[in-house]
């Protein structure tokens, strides 16, 4: 007989501490040795992880009143600006952001020591950071200058609201060009030097979810050390992509927006980078239980790293200058492996996203939900899936 | 024996053909790590030498003879371990495999015998977990 399990008989067994919890890297030999059928009866939820840079984050805080009263109009933390455009004292620090004074790329490559992501990395630490607001004061908010000190305990809210997160799939990035490149995909060697890519494959959480079944608005997932929720789809979430027969999108395709309470994450787990030649960003820690309702949410969270494979995307010209190029796939057991073969040359493979730290998340996340920590959630509406007709757009040309 | 040097020179120096020496005259196998001149002709370099007790003792008799200063090369890539976010991106640009990748775990290791102060990992560290120390004295 199939298997059939729902969200609250599972929830039932987490709070009884009886729930069968494997990582999605345990799940494959488990599943290789049970089979599915015998598995999906014993196994109750797969938990998954990625930790890597993820640019499109960041954190809202509100820091609470001055006195007198004070609308900000421009906000900065550490030097780095944070967007004031919104409530009197609101205002959303992003990843990606930069001091006011940064060299960027004057100094070719651009050293990028500090930014926005290391910011909510401070935060989160407990750390002090400098608060500088101005202001051009009203009657109601009087003040037009803000200098103070604050740490996490000091403000009011502050969440991150990462409005693209965990995507699924990536490009591997390869340099054709004869001058060493310096991306967001880290140092590109000259003539194919090397291959870059971003995934945690098999415990990466949409890969074992690729058609979104459990994974939608208000699940409760591991963010940044602490619990999270998907908020909505990503930004650019295109999940109408092409597919393997297993529904692996062969691209870039499905995002997530994630939200969260700052004050209870941990600085291990959001952490600011530095990119030569490219810029700041943040390292994001998420974690996505898969509850194995059936056969088929068993199937999807044994897919294992031989079962992936991502575009293999030159940045020198075919990314910067959308020049169309077929140079093929590249399987991620072999970009794993440290070595993948490109048009018959041998390539080292570079990784960007950490695959240790993500097994680390996928076990915590599978001890909370053993502990009766954590529980698994319905989502409260489905993200757009594989059938959706969404047309990714670009912007028009110059209108001048 | 085999050893890492840093060998600081002054203007007087610089014209004079020291690696040449240490290979032809005392039998040494030279292998250029780091070279570094200012515009004032002042600079180091930065040699593993390799040959016998006595050749080698010869080659720094020889450098010390020439006025160029000899220290021993030490500890100067540290890897923050604590810092390191195990990407994993150094061990690609690791041309001696000193940071390296351990495949089953996929955790970054590093073996500071096999490092040759190439400095390609400062550069690729998105953490910036790794540090040259690296004390460069003035020449005298």
């Amino acid at each position: 007989m199939a298997v059939q399990k729902t969200y609250e008989e599972i929830n039932e067994k987490i709070r009884r501490g009886e729930a069968v919890v494997v990582t999605a890297e345990e799940v494959i030999g488990i599943v290789a040795e049970k089979g599915i059928e015998k598995a999906a009866r014993e196994i109750d939820v797969v938990t998954t992880g990625t930790f890597g840079p993820m640019c499109s984050s960041g954190a809202f805080i509100n820091f609470g009143h001055a006195n007198p009263r004070i609308k900000m109009k421009k906000v900065w933390l550490n030097g780095v600006e944070a967007y004031g455009g919104i409530a009197a004292v609101d205002a959303y620090i992003g990843a990606a952001q930069l001091p006011e004074n940064d060299p960027e790329n004057k100094v070719y490559p651009g050293r990028f020591t500090y930014g926005g992501g290391h910011v909510i990395h401070d935060l989160v630490a407990g750390k002090e950071i400098r608060l500088e607001a101005i202001a051009y004061g009203t009657d109601c908010y009087p003040n037009k200058k803000v200098e103070s000190v604050i740490t996490l305990n000091d403000v009011n809210e502050a969440f991150l609201f990462n409005p693209r997160n965990a995507y699924q799939n990536y490009n591997c990035a390869i340099n054709l060009s004869d001058r060493t490149l310096y991306t967001y995909m880290g140092i590109l060697k000259p003539r194919v030097g090397n291959a870059s890519y971003s995934t945690s494959g098999q415990l990466s959480p949409l890969f074992n979810d690729p058609h979104y079944r459990t994974t939608g608005i208000g699940t409760r997932i591991f963010l940044g050390g602490g619990i999270g929720y998907v908020a909505w789809n990503g930004t650019q979430h295109h999940p109408n992509v092409p597919r393997s027969e297993q529904g692996i999108p062969l691209g870039g395709a499905g995002t997530l927006a994630l939200i969260g309470d700052l004050k209870q994450m941990d600085p291990n787990w959001l952490v600011g980078l530095s990119y030569i030649g490219y810029g700041a960003t943040m390292a994001v820690g998420i974690g996505i239980p898969i509850p194995i309702l059936d056969e088929e949410m068993l199937r999807y969270a044994a897919v294992r790293d031989e079962d992936i494979v991502c575009p293999i995307v030159d940045y020198s010209e075919q990314y910067p200058y959308n020049k169309p190029m077929d140079l093929g796939y590249a399987n991620f057991k072999d970009l794993k492996s440290g070595r993948i073969t490109i048009n018959g040359k041998e390539v080292v493979t570079t990784p960007q996203s950490s695959y240790p730290r993500a097994r680390q998340i996928a076990n915590i996340l599978k001890e909370w939900i053993k502990n009766g920590k954590f529980e698994i959630t319905r989502p409260v509406a489905p993200l757009p899936g594989a059938d959706a007709d969404i047309v990714f757009k670009s912007i028009p040309p110059n209108r001048g | 024996m085999k050893n890492k040097i840093v060998c600081h020179f002054s203007a007087a120096q610089a014209d004079q053909p020291i690696v040449y020496h240490l290979v032809k005259d005392h039998d040494l196998v030279v292998n250029i790590l780091k070279a570094n001149i200012n515009p004032q002709k002042e600079g180091f370099l930065v040699i593993e030498v390799e040959g016998s007790k006595k050749n080698y003792e010869g080659g720094l008799a020889f450098l010390h003879e020439v006025g160029v200063t000899v220290e021993p090369l030490s500890e100067t890539i540290l890897w923050d371990e604590e810092i390191c976010i195990q990407c994993g991106a150094c061990a690609s640009f690791c041309p001696t495999a000193a940071l390296s990748i351990e495949r089953e775990s996929m955790l970054v290791g590093f073996d500071n015998t096999k490092c040759v102060v190439c400095g390609m990992c400062l550069d690729c560290c998105p953490t910036r977990a790794i540090n040259l120390y690296f004390e460069v004295r003035e020449a005298v």
